[in-house]
């Protein structure tokens, strides 16, 4: 029963972010009129063809107020505002997301369902890796650190901490200058070479050497920050009463280790681990401009550009549906893993 | 109070946290004087004025400390009409008149070619506009003809742009012919380092008619940022991103954390509905995606960075935080709070009595923690294009720079200053939130 009512207020959630998203993206309507100028633009272009010119007057009105009126139904013009809302609301959270209304993906489809499919594979590509790395080489070099407690690399690793201020696209920008710039051995960006090598193996080759500097630059960005608060965690948790009884059995580092510090920090470890799978979907809007990756962000980037109102609203419904499913599989995780949240759980609604 | 200030006094034990005190204080100096030296309106009107106040600056110049490390790239040079020498001064009757002045220049810098050479004239006249016949002369005693040109009114001879000229000198640009050395070996243009001399024959005829000349030779360094292509001395740039970096950074963490210490409260303690919507906002804010809004705000309906300051504040304010109201109801049913109740204390008076200053001192860290962030985030609106439209800010100046193949034209100090200024303060703050937050985390002290 809590599970149902915790899942419903969740849809409710991303059912009101999805409507936010749209009245911010249509500026409540206002976009219209945007719109409107630039389709008779297009409508005035398309009837300067010498044929339709020579027409009588009166015929060249008809068409114009007939071509009008056909790309206002395809923008959705002939409708209010409101009632389109509503159809742009239900389609993000049914997830029927329609074509696009000017952005069109690279094979020239104006299906978002494509446009979204076909970007998609890049980033995750892109950030699934450098996820990934970042998050075992940190947990990796955090338990490391912690089994060293003070010695000079875990006061490097402290001292070194706050380098993770600057986002990832800030070390993009200074690796770029370092490796393509004055160094010439990695390339400024994009995806693959141009041409695009006719070997798989060299397709394969060219695409990993476009990764290098962005993967590399998200790892940078946040390496020092991430170890150091996994190192945190786990000394926090080490220095607890039942791990110095552990230690006081004689039990080997190892088992210590793997028994009594890994077991109860696990739901924060799985947290951490599904957030990061949700911030993959999303990738970097920045890091990918700065790299010219093709990707979701830079294509969600170029949407809000063309003011695209389905492609916003699909890739942030799906997003926030990513988001508010993470949530609530947390929940069950938590229960699963740590004992104690289960017994609260049905133990009433005491806090 | 005096608890707080005395913890924060330990700061002072912590090597990294008293550098970015210091880099902190430098900033705020930095700010005043920027303020101080160009006031808002000003910054914003040089900033924006395009090339016409800028014009005796030389165009994508690097900084001037350069050449402490042995660049030994040319600065600009101007010569008024005042610092010529008039060599021969005639009447030739009928109100013609002649004179032939001579601007010299003293060219010692081996590491490079001005970027520019040009003549700026303002003449005064009743029919006929003054003429002038430009002869150059080189330290090894070579004369170069410039050709004749009309002084009418006001206007520029940009020399090194005279394709007639290029051509004339054998298809080199004439910045770089007229200063090379003619005897140097490789392929490699050298300068040739001595006194030049540009000799202008002035031909004026009425006897009211005057013509001020001035003679640029735009250098490769200037200032201590160097310019941009429209020719702005960066150096107001990275001045005014010092304030406007700060006051945005400060202002949206310290709004946003003294009002999730609040609300939690709130929620936290009143509990029911109150709680249960705090909550809901709290999550619908997790979902709402900030960037793209912003991205959104700053595409259709303003960029102004008060525009997008008030956006970031107002999506902060939807809803609490989660882990201020696990704490405060933790708190809730600690002794203190009963006592406080039982002596008739109202529901504020406990939270903001009792509840909230007990966690305002785990709220500090997060602060000064949240600042880089904001400003990082200023940038990365700006790196997108999406900046303030009057402002300079570092991360202007990075995309601008950025935008313009900075990179790839080696102009590697437009991006790496105003990065080195964002990186500064960005670790500046960052030192001294980890410093604060082993301070107030008693659990982290030892660790």
């Amino acid at each position: 029963m809590y599970t149902l009512v915790r899942g419903l207020l969740l849809f409710f959630t991303v059912v009101v972010a999805v409507w936010l998203i749209i009245l911010i993206a249509n500026l409540g309507g206002a976009m219209d009129k945007i719109i409107e100028s630039q389709i008779k633009e297009q409508v005035g272009l398309r009837l300067m063809d010498p044929y339709i010119q020579q027409l009588p007057e009166a015929e060249r009105r008809r068409l114009y107020e007939e071509q009008l009126e056909i790309l206002r139904r395809e923008y959705g013009l002939d409708r209010p505002f409101i009632e389109r809302a509503v159809r742009y609301l239900l389609n993000g959270i049914t997830l029927n997301f329609g074509y696009a209304e000017k952005v069109s993906s690279d094979t020239g489809s104006r299906q978002v369902r494509l446009i979204l499919l076909e970007r998609l594979p890049h980033t995750l590509l892109l950030w699934g890796t450098a996820q990934f790395l970042l998050f075992f080489l940190s947990v990796f070099v955090a338990l490391m650190l912690s089994r060293r407690y003070g010695s000079m690399w875990d006061r490097l690793v402290v001292a070194l901490a706050p380098t993770s201020a600057p986002p990832a696209w800030f070390y993009g920008i200074i690796l770029i200058l370092i490796f393509a710039s004055l160094l010439r051995v990695l390339p400024y960006g994009g995806f693959v070479d141009a041409p695009p090598p006719p070997t798989r193996l060299g397709y394969v080759l060219s695409v990993l050497k476009h990764m290098i500097l962005p993967v590399l630059s998200v790892i940078v960005g946040a390496i020092f920050a991430s170890i150091y608060s996994w190192r945190t965690f786990f000394l926090i948790y080490s220095s607890e009463d039942y791990v110095e009884l552990a230690r006081a059995k004689g039990l080997t580092g190892r088992a210590i280790e793997r028994r009594y510090i890994l077991r109860p920090t696990l739901p924060p470890i799985v947290t951490n681990f599904a957030l990061m799978l949700i911030s993959v979907w999303m990738g970097g809007i920045i890091t990918e401009t700065v790299f010219a990756w093709p990707g979701l962000g830079r294509m969600l980037y170029e949407a809000i550009g063309h003011n695209d109102t389905p492609v916003i609203v699909g890739a942030n419904a799906i997003y926030g549906y990513l988001l508010a499913l993470s949530v609530f599989l947390l929940d069950i995780v938590y229960a699963a893993l740590d004992p104690r949240v289960r017994v609260g759980a049905t133990g009433g609604q005491r806090l | 109070m005096s608890a707080i200030w005395l913890r924060l006094k330990e700061l002072r034990r912590y090597p990294s946290a008293v550098i970015g005190l210091v880099v902190v204080a430098l900033l705020l100096l930095m700010s005043i004087y920027a303020v101080v030296r160009y006031p808002y309106g000003k910054a914003i009107s040089l900033w924006r004025a395009g090339e016409v106040a800028w014009l005796e600056n030389p165009r994508n110049a690097a900084p001037l400390w350069l050449n402490w490390f042995g660049a030994d790239l040319p600065p600009t040079i101007v010569l008024g009409s005042d610092q010529a020498r008039v060599l021969e001064n005639q009447d030739l009757g009928g109100g013609v008149h002649r004179r032939l002045l001579s601007f010299s220049i003293d060219y010692l810098w081996r590491g490079g070619f001005p970027s520019e050479i040009a003549l700026f004239y303002e003449a005064s006249y009743q029919r006929t506009p003054p003429q002038a016949v430009l002869r150059w002369r080189t330290p090894d005693g070579r004369e170069i003809s410039l050709g004749t040109q009309t002084l009418r009114e006001s206007g520029r001879y940009l020399i090194s742009g005279d394709t007639t000229l290029a051509r004339r000198l054998g298809g080199i640009s004439p910045q770089v012919a007229l200063f090379r050395d003619p005897w140097a070996k490789g392929d490699q243009a050298r300068p040739l380092p001595g006194r030049y001399e540009l000799l202008v024959e002035l031909y004026t005829f009425d006897p009211q008619a005057t013509a001020n000349l001035k003679f640029i030779a735009y250098g490769r360094v200037h200032g201590w940022a160097g310019t941009d292509h429209l020719r702005r001395d960066l150096t107001l740039a990275l001045l005014w991103g010092a304030p406007i970096a700060i006051a945005f950074g400060m202002t949206v963490a310290l709004t946003l954390t003294f009002w999730y210490l609040f609300v939690s409260a709130l929620g936290a303690w009143f509990g029911g509905w109150v709680d249960a919507v705090i909550d809901r906002l709290t999550e619908l804010r997790m979902i709402l995606p900030l960037l793209p809004i912003l991205i959104m705000v700053g595409m259709f309906w303003s960029r102004s960075i008060w525009i997008i300051l008030a956006v970031l504040i107002v999506y902060g304010l939807i809803g609490g935080s989660k882990s201020y109201r696990a704490m405060y109801l933790q708190a809730r049913a600690s002794p203190y709070i009963e006592a406080a109740r039982a002596y008739g204390a109202g529901n504020f008076r406990i939270i903001l009595r009792y509840l909230m200053p007990r966690f305002l001192p785990l709220s500090i860290p997060a602060f000064v923690q949240a600042i880089p962030g904001y400003v990082f985030l200023e940038a990365s609106l700006a790196i997108l294009g999406l900046g303030d439209p009057l402002l300079p800010t570092w991360g202007k100046v990075i995309q601008d720079a950025y935008s313009r193949g900075a990179l790839y034209l080696g102009y590697y100090y437009w991006i790496l200053i105003p990065a080195a200024m964002l990186f500064i303060t960005g670790i500046g703050f960052a030192f001294i939130g980890f410093a604060l937050d082993r301070i107030f985390n008693p659990r982290l002290r030892s660790l």
